[in-house]
């Protein structure tokens, strides 16, 4: 693969090595494997959000009636559509990463472990807290 | 191969966006989805106006704030659809194709970001 003459380099995947055939669609044989890819493919998502944001940056940058035709944009049903779907997705990125958050910091108070729920509980009421003072600066700032 | 061994000793750092993303995408993309994407273009709440947006923007914390949401998410997302492609799909002999395409995006939308926030009058 990767050898080329005097220089021997590392192959990634080993080529003596026996590797059963796993098919591509391994993700759809179970439950979990398929909230698993799910949850990895709230990237795109996520993605996707950045360009709009983008995209509405530089609306503004280009005056009220670019501001007023991107806005237009955001009601074409199709547009809608893929927000609803942007918004579950993006719900998803953020339950199953608050969830984990007490794996991700071990918090240790007078040498006790910090229960899980309570971290959790935590990040959810941050994640309450944030999402109110976001909107209230768009609506009323 | 000396690309090889650059982007092992990278890997702690693109984990590190992966992990500050994450948090970033996870506190404040729902909100803003929610309001810009439904509840603004849908009539449920009124949108802001042209001229008090533009008086939030005026503000510099805004502006590294916004600058903030899009590029650490995007380095998330970068990350992660990554190893989407790598676990999901089986293709990690297009391991070089793969790291430029989401890295590379990442810091072309940054440098966007930087740029329409910088310009933005």
């Amino acid at each position: 693969m990767k050898s080329s003459g005097s220089t021997p380099g590392y192959t990634l995947n080993h080529p003596r090595w026996y590797r059963a055939r796993v098919s591509t669609y391994w993700w759809l044989k179970q439950w979990v494997y398929l909230k698993f890819v799910l949850r990895e493919l709230t990237s795109v998502f996520v993605a996707f959000f950045v360009v709009t944001t983008l995209m509405q940056l530089r609306a503004f940058s280009r005056g009220p009636q670019a501001y007023e035709n991107f806005q237009k944009w955001l009601q074409n049903p199709f547009v809608i559509a893929l927000n609803v779907v942007s918004f579950l997705f993006v719900l998803y990125h953020s339950v199953t990463w608050l969830s984990l958050a007490p794996r991700a910091m071990a918090v240790r108070i007078r040498g006790k472990r910090v229960p899980d729920l309570l971290i959790s509980g935590t990040n959810y009421a941050a994640w309450l807290v944030i999402s109110a003072v976001v909107a209230w600066f768009l609506l009323w700032g | 191969m000396a690309g090889q061994k650059s982007q092992l000793r990278l890997e702690p750092l693109l984990w590190t966006l992966f992990s500050a993303g994450g948090v970033v995408a996870a506190f404040l993309i729902p909100v803003h989805l929610f309001l810009w994407g439904l509840a603004f273009p849908l009539g449920w709440l009124k949108a802001p106006g042209y001229l008090s947006t533009m008086a939030l923007l005026a503000h510099p914390l805004v502006r590294i704030y916004l600058f903030v949401l899009c590029s650490a998410p995007l380095f998330h997302a970068a990350h992660r659809f990554r190893y989407t492609l790598y676990d999901g799909l089986q293709i990690k002999h297009l391991n070089e194709v793969i790291n430029f395409s989401c890295y590379g995006g990442a810091v072309l939308g940054t440098a966007l970001a930087g740029y329409l926030l910088w310009t933005i009058p």
